[in-house]
């Protein structure tokens, strides 16, 4: 037993514990330094977190407001119905172009009004309107031919160079180049604004209205792809649910344990990190190209998110199904209920919020996706109109959100960036509305056995 | 009959096939529930069931087989020297299409009958009738597509005629056959579970079927493709430039390696700030902390990628010109465009934080308490635990982690349509725009693509590899993480 | 030999190594130990024994502050190593952690190779020069632990792939390697089969010739075989505390008794 009598040597042994030697402080500092690297870590995350909702929030904003221009335009009959038959067929014959005098002598009358000064034709005046206006024109003339001759009261979009002067994104230096305005006509519209004529407010027909040509940035609006996406969910809803619930229960609770059920789980597990855009190219190839199923078409989509969906369902609803004890099971089997009756009467609802749960999150992820939609060709359609049937909703062409975004953030005009935003916005209300009901519902229904 | 009428009819013998069975069981049992072998209910449920199931199911496949059936006939008779110059099969066929399906809202409305249809003659005004329908042609219709298009109308009819009775068929059958065995001691409870059962075991292979049905749309495609360009080029070539004019240069290496650059990019930004959030968040915060920080993260997992790519293609990459770009903050002029490798990949990256954060978090979790109080009662520091003890216990799932991120990333699309830029190339510099496999596959499929050139058909080529690499990190990155589970359990 | 060592470690126990003064503890609301006493010797093996729950591994725990790691626990009270109170402001547990060894219930080698187990301690703690420092240093703990003729030639291959008891033998010469002073065990042998404990209780026996041990145990037999002294834990108070002889055969307290008798347990 020679270690006996040899002395602790090395380290610490005879020191007080009440002074640190130097390699303690020098370990501690280290201690410090790795603590600190994870606080940053966490603090550059949060940080990328605020800085791209701030970015959203504050490039956003804006396209829920738009300028708008209120004024008399008298409906003249001599350009409008010379006959004076009011015969809708004639007065369909007058073109938009038709429609330009009357917003020139609504401008004429409008200076005159307001006594504002200025040296710019009426042409010019004009020209700060969208060009939406003669169409808004002749379409109210058309829905009403009896007020010709009337004078009303229109309130006209003003166009997107006026619109980003109101909010900032233009000015008179950044247009020293831009063909579709003038400083003149900036001039003008402050004076307009002086006289309450032009105004920045609401603007409702952002979230209901139809996406506008290239053109007219400031008509663009998001509410029929957001009637796309509604009917792509739909879809989704309809057969991912049902579909996953049904693959589950087999997969928890009936499924032998042989090669088969292996590769089927294997296959789920793998299906769940197939990158999207796959999706689209199996869409493409066998809803379009092979079924002839109409592109463009809210079914088509429907159908491959359905398909993206169904393993994150799977996976979320099997992990509901095992939560559940096998106690329930075998107390319902022990008084005679078959194995089908014991899954559906007791294990199933007990495992639906779980399930439920598990849907809205699947069905949030797959209303943001968008790769699969451009293959399917859900971008670079301009549908105008709401979908007035259901059927018409599946299978006529339109957008959906995610895709409208995109649609938008690849046009020129930087006006429709202000869009893009917005729509995310939008997009961001909708998943976190959805997030939120998922978590209340875990919440609240949450057992623990 | 259109088809949501056949189905609604089949939908609606299966409901009165539902009372009805149910009300002659409880007849022939004289009303006593109790000499039934089953409950009422499932007498009923299989009567529904018999209706529905088998006829539902014929239609199903009917639906998948007749278009090809269709196609294939007709598209025989169009012979190859009759096909125009520049154009193709395919082309024709739509054209094809296009023109039955004129014929047949023709009839449909009344504009026509069928003798009238089979009267046309291709030089008569085809077009101008079919334009009055709201149909419109982009050019004369030529005799052999009118001819086509009549032999299509006539076999769709015939098929959408022979649907309908074979299915509404089986359907009566189904019906009466489940009527006449529907008596009080048939084991009808048994009956009608084994049909859910193997209605479950069908849903549960829809999973493979999606694979299946992935696998083979893209690898005909592919075949397609190698048919007409070589995959010596494709797999080995240096050289990206598809034109439309024919005479392309298609190979992958270039995506590949923008894509590649590209991810590296962002897991050298995801990993270490998600592994060390990671780390913090298990090993050091307290419980208030990580309930405060963890789903705020998470919350980035959340946000749609159309919403990053937006960012980077609006906010970051300006934000990086302003710094490198010419006249930039940095003075340094080495960025001349908004896309690049780097907006990409840093964007790529934020996404990717919470992915590697969270999966790493559940490892380093599933590290055993034991073996830090070892390590602790040895007088390690925390840091000195988590390095030399946790860490390298949790490596093989870590490792799993990242691949998975890494499959994440190289599948990523949004982001590197808006971010990365079209150019295929190889160059290290990352503040260069670069392409990638996803945004190529992208471009070629969006638009009017032509399903028989080889620009188009390079996209199913491009997808089926990308298919194949990322299943092929995924299931590395599945097996090295069950691994791991396994040893601690 | 035997009686050298023998006289050496009666003059040693009566140096106290470690004493504690009012200790108590709570985990949040839990008062886990009421007000312990104890003086425990310098190269003796000292036994907690009780019922479970009744403390005694956390008073352990409280020895080298492996309580500071749960956030909820508190103590108080002054415990003193060599008359240096160890919970005062300026001790730094790491660097009493390397002073003051322990070995845990279940064997937990790191999943390193066993030489890298035994070196972890010396390493973090700059106790060796170079390699050949190191490496004499493993083999040294290797010897003092009883295992170096099993690991001697792999002593590459991982830790986790020994048996239960070597695993456990290499767990105890990994806290050797440190040179600590206070060796605590909690139930070292609570896992092991009945050989495995053999070959260990007979460790612990030859380590108090350097450290004071302090053992955790939930058998009598075995605090009876290896323990100089034995204190009794009840329900988180120091029921009784004497030499093992007395305690086994003469308790003074009835509920000692008890438990011995196995009334209670």
């Amino acid at each position: 037993m020679t270690d006996v009598s040899q002395p602790n040597s090395a380290g610490t042994p005879q020191s007080s514990l009440h002074r640190l030697d130097a390699r303690t402080k020098r370990r501690n500092a280290a201690e410090s330094r790795f603590k600190f690297y994870g606080i940053v870590a966490i603090l550059i995350g949060l940080l990328m977190l605020v800085t791209l909702l701030y970015t959203i929030l504050s490039k956003g904003t804006g396209a829920f407001s738009q300028t708008f221009v209120t004024m008399q335009v008298e409906l003249l009959e001599s350009k409008l119905d010379k006959s004076g038959t009011r015969d809708l067929e004639k007065i369909k014959k007058v073109t938009t172009f038709g429609y330009a005098p009357l917003i020139k002598g609504a401008f004429e009358k409008s200076v005159l009004e307001h006594g504002i000064d200025t040296d710019l034709k009426t042409k010019d005046m004009a020209k700060i309107l969208s060009k939406s206006a003669a169409s808004q024109l002749r379409g109210y003339v058309i829905a009403n031919p009896d007020k010709i001759g009337e004078t009303i009261e229109f309130r006209f979009l003003a166009n997107s160079r006026v619109d980003g002067y109101l909010k900032g994104r233009v000015s008179r230096e950044s247009i020293a180049n831009d063909k579709n305005i003038t400083a003149a006509q900036l001039d003008f519209v402050d004076q307009l604004i002086a006289a309450g004529v032009l105004e920045k407010t609401f603007n409702i027909d952002f979230i209901i209205g139809a996406d506008a040509s290239d053109q007219r940035p400031e008509a663009a609006g998001i509410g029929v792809a957001m009637v796309g996406s509604l009917f792509m969910m739909l879809v989704v809803l309809a057969l991912a649910l049902p579909i996953g619930v049904a693959a589950s229960i087999y997969l928890e609770e009936f499924a032998p344990k042989n090669w088969i059920t292996d590769i089927i789980e294997v296959n789920i597990s793998n299906l769940a990190a197939v990158p999207s855009i796959v999706f689209g190219i199996l869409g493409l190839a066998v809803f379009i190209n092979y079924m002839h199923l109409p592109q463009s078409a809210p079914l088509v989509g429907g159908l491959v998110l359905t398909l993206m969906t169904l393993p994150t369902i799977i996976i979320s609803t099997r992990a509901a199904l095992k939560a559940v004890p096998p106690s329930i099971r075998d107390a319902a089997l022990g008084v005679g209920a078959s194995k089908m009756q014991a899954v559906f009467h007791h294990v199933l609802p007990l495992a639906a919020p779980g399930i439920l749960t598990g849907t809205i999150i699947g069905l949030a992820q797959a209303l943001g996706e968008t790769a699969p939609l451009l293959l399917i060709g859900m971008i670079g359609f301009i549908a105008s109109n709401m979908p007035e049937t259901i059927g018409e909703g599946l299978l006529s062409p339109n957008s959906a959100m995610p895709a409208q975004i995109y649609e938008w953030a690849k046009r020129a005009d930087p006006a429709f960036y202000e869009r893009a935003w917005g729509g995310i916005i939008i997009l961001l209300i909708f998943l976190i509305s959805m997030n939120t009901l998922a978590v209340i519902l875990r919440r609240r229904f949450e057992r623990r056995w | 009959m259109p088809l949501s009428w056949l189905v609604l009819i089949v939908l609606a013998l299966a409901a009165a096939g539902y009372f009805v069975g149910r009300i002659r069981v409880l007849k022939l049992a004289g009303g006593d529930v109790r000499a039934l072998h089953s409950l009422p209910v499932y007498y009923g449920a299989n009567v529904a069931l018999s209706a529905a199931v088998p006829a539902l199911g014929v239609l199903l496949l009917w639906l998948l087989i007749q278009p090809s059936l269709i196609e294939n006939t007709v598209s025989a008779m169009i012979a190859p020297e009759m096909i125009p110059e520049g154009s193709n099969l395919n082309l024709v066929m739509a054209d094809v299409r296009r023109v039955a399906d004129g014929l047949y809202t023709a009839v449909e409305t009344g504009a026509m009958n069928m003798a009238q249809v089979d009267a046309l003659q291709a030089s008569a005004d085809v077009r101008a009738t079919l334009g009055e329908l709201g149909v419109a042609l982009g050019q004369d219709v030529r005799p052999e597509v009118l001819a086509a298009a009549k032999s299509y109308l006539v076999a769709s009819g015939t098929g959408n005629t022979a649907r309908m009775v074979v299915v509404l068929a089986l359907s009566l059958t189904g019906l009466v056959l489940s009527m006449i065995r529907t008596k009080p001691d048939y084991r009808a409870r048994n009956v009608v579970e084994r049909a859910v059962l193997a209605l479950l075991m069908a849903a549960a292979s829809l999973a493979i079927l999606t694979t299946v049905g992935i696998v083979l749309s893209m690898l005909f495609e592919t075949i397609n493709f190698f048919g007409l360009h070589s995959w010596k080029d494709f797999f080995f070539g240096t050289i990206w430039a598809p034109n439309f004019r024919g005479d392309s240069e298609l190979s992958i290496l270039p995506l590949l390696w923008g894509t590649l650059y590209i991810s590296f990019i962002a897991l050298l930004v995801a990993v270490p700030i998600g592994l060390f959030a990671a780390i913090y968040l298990s090993e050091y915060a307290g419980p208030k902390t990580r309930a405060f920080a963890k789903p705020l993260l998470e919350i980035l997992a959340g946000i749609p990628t159309i919403v990053y790519g937006l960012f980077a293609l609006l906010t970051v990459g300006p934000m990086l010109i302003n710094l490198f770009g010419q006249t930039g903050a940095l003075g340094v002029n080495w960025m001349s465009g908004a896309t690049s490798v780097l907006t990409a990949g840093v964007v790529m990256g934020i996404m990717l934080i919470p992915f590697v954060s969270s999966l790493s978090d559940d490892i380093i979790n599933a590290v055993p308490q034991a073996m830090r109080d070892g390590s602790l009662g040895l007088g390690a520091t925390q840091s000195e635990t988590i390095r030399q003890v946790v860490i390298p216990a949790a490596l093989p799932g870590i490792v799993g982690a990242i691949l998975l991120a890494a499959s994440r990333a190289i599948g990523e699309t949004m982001i590197v349509v808006m971010g990365a830029g079209a150019i295929a190339k190889f160059s290290l510099n990352p503040f260069e725009s670069m392409t990638t496999i996803t945004t190529r596959i992208v471009s070629q499929l969006t638009g009017d693509g032509d399903f028989s050139s080889p620009e188009t058909l390079v996209a199913f080529a491009l997808g089926l590899t990308l298919f194949v690499l990322t299943l092929g990190l995924n299931v590395l990155a599945l097996y090295i993480v069950r691994k791991y589970r396994e040893q601690y359990e | 030999m035997y009686d050298i060592a023998k006289m050496g470690t009666d003059v040693d126990q009566n140096t106290t190594k470690i004493s504690a003064r009012n200790v108590q503890v709570y985990y949040g609301d839990t008062h886990a130990i009421k007000d312990v006493n104890v003086e425990i010797g310098a190269r003796s093996v000292t036994a907690f024994i009780g019922p479970s729950g009744c403390g005694k591994s956390t008073f352990l725990r409280c020895i080298n502050r492996m309580n500071d790691t749960i956030d909820v626990c508190r103590v108080d009270g002054d415990i003193l190593i060599d008359g240096e109170d160890i919970y005062d402001k300026r001790v730094d547990p790491v660097q009493l952690r390397a002073k003051v060894g322990m070995v845990f219930q279940k064997p937990n080698p790191f999943p390193k190779s066993i030489y890298d187990n035994i070196a972890y301690g010396p390493r973090i703690h700059g106790l060796a020069k170079n390699k050949a420092d190191l490496d004499e240093i493993v083999e040294k703990s290797l010897r003092r632990g009883a295992i170096w003729n099993e690991v001697k030639d792999r002593l590459h291959a991982p830790g986790t792939g020994l048996s239960g008891g070597q695993q456990q033998r290499l767990c105890i010469a990994r806290a050797i390697a440190t040179e600590p002073e206070v060796l605590l065990m909690d139930e070292p042998c609570s896992a092991l089969d009945p050989i495995a404990t053999a070959q260990v209780e007979e460790l612990i026996d030859e380590l108090r010739n350097q450290f004071s041990v302090v053992i955790v145990t939930h058998s009598m037999q075995q605090a009876a075989r290896v323990s100089q002294k034995t204190a009794f834990f009840h329900l988180g108070n120091l029921v009784e505390y004497g030499d093992t002889s007395q305690i086994f055969t003469n308790p003074q307290d009835e509920r000692t008794e008890s438990y011995i008798t196995g009334r209670i347990g």
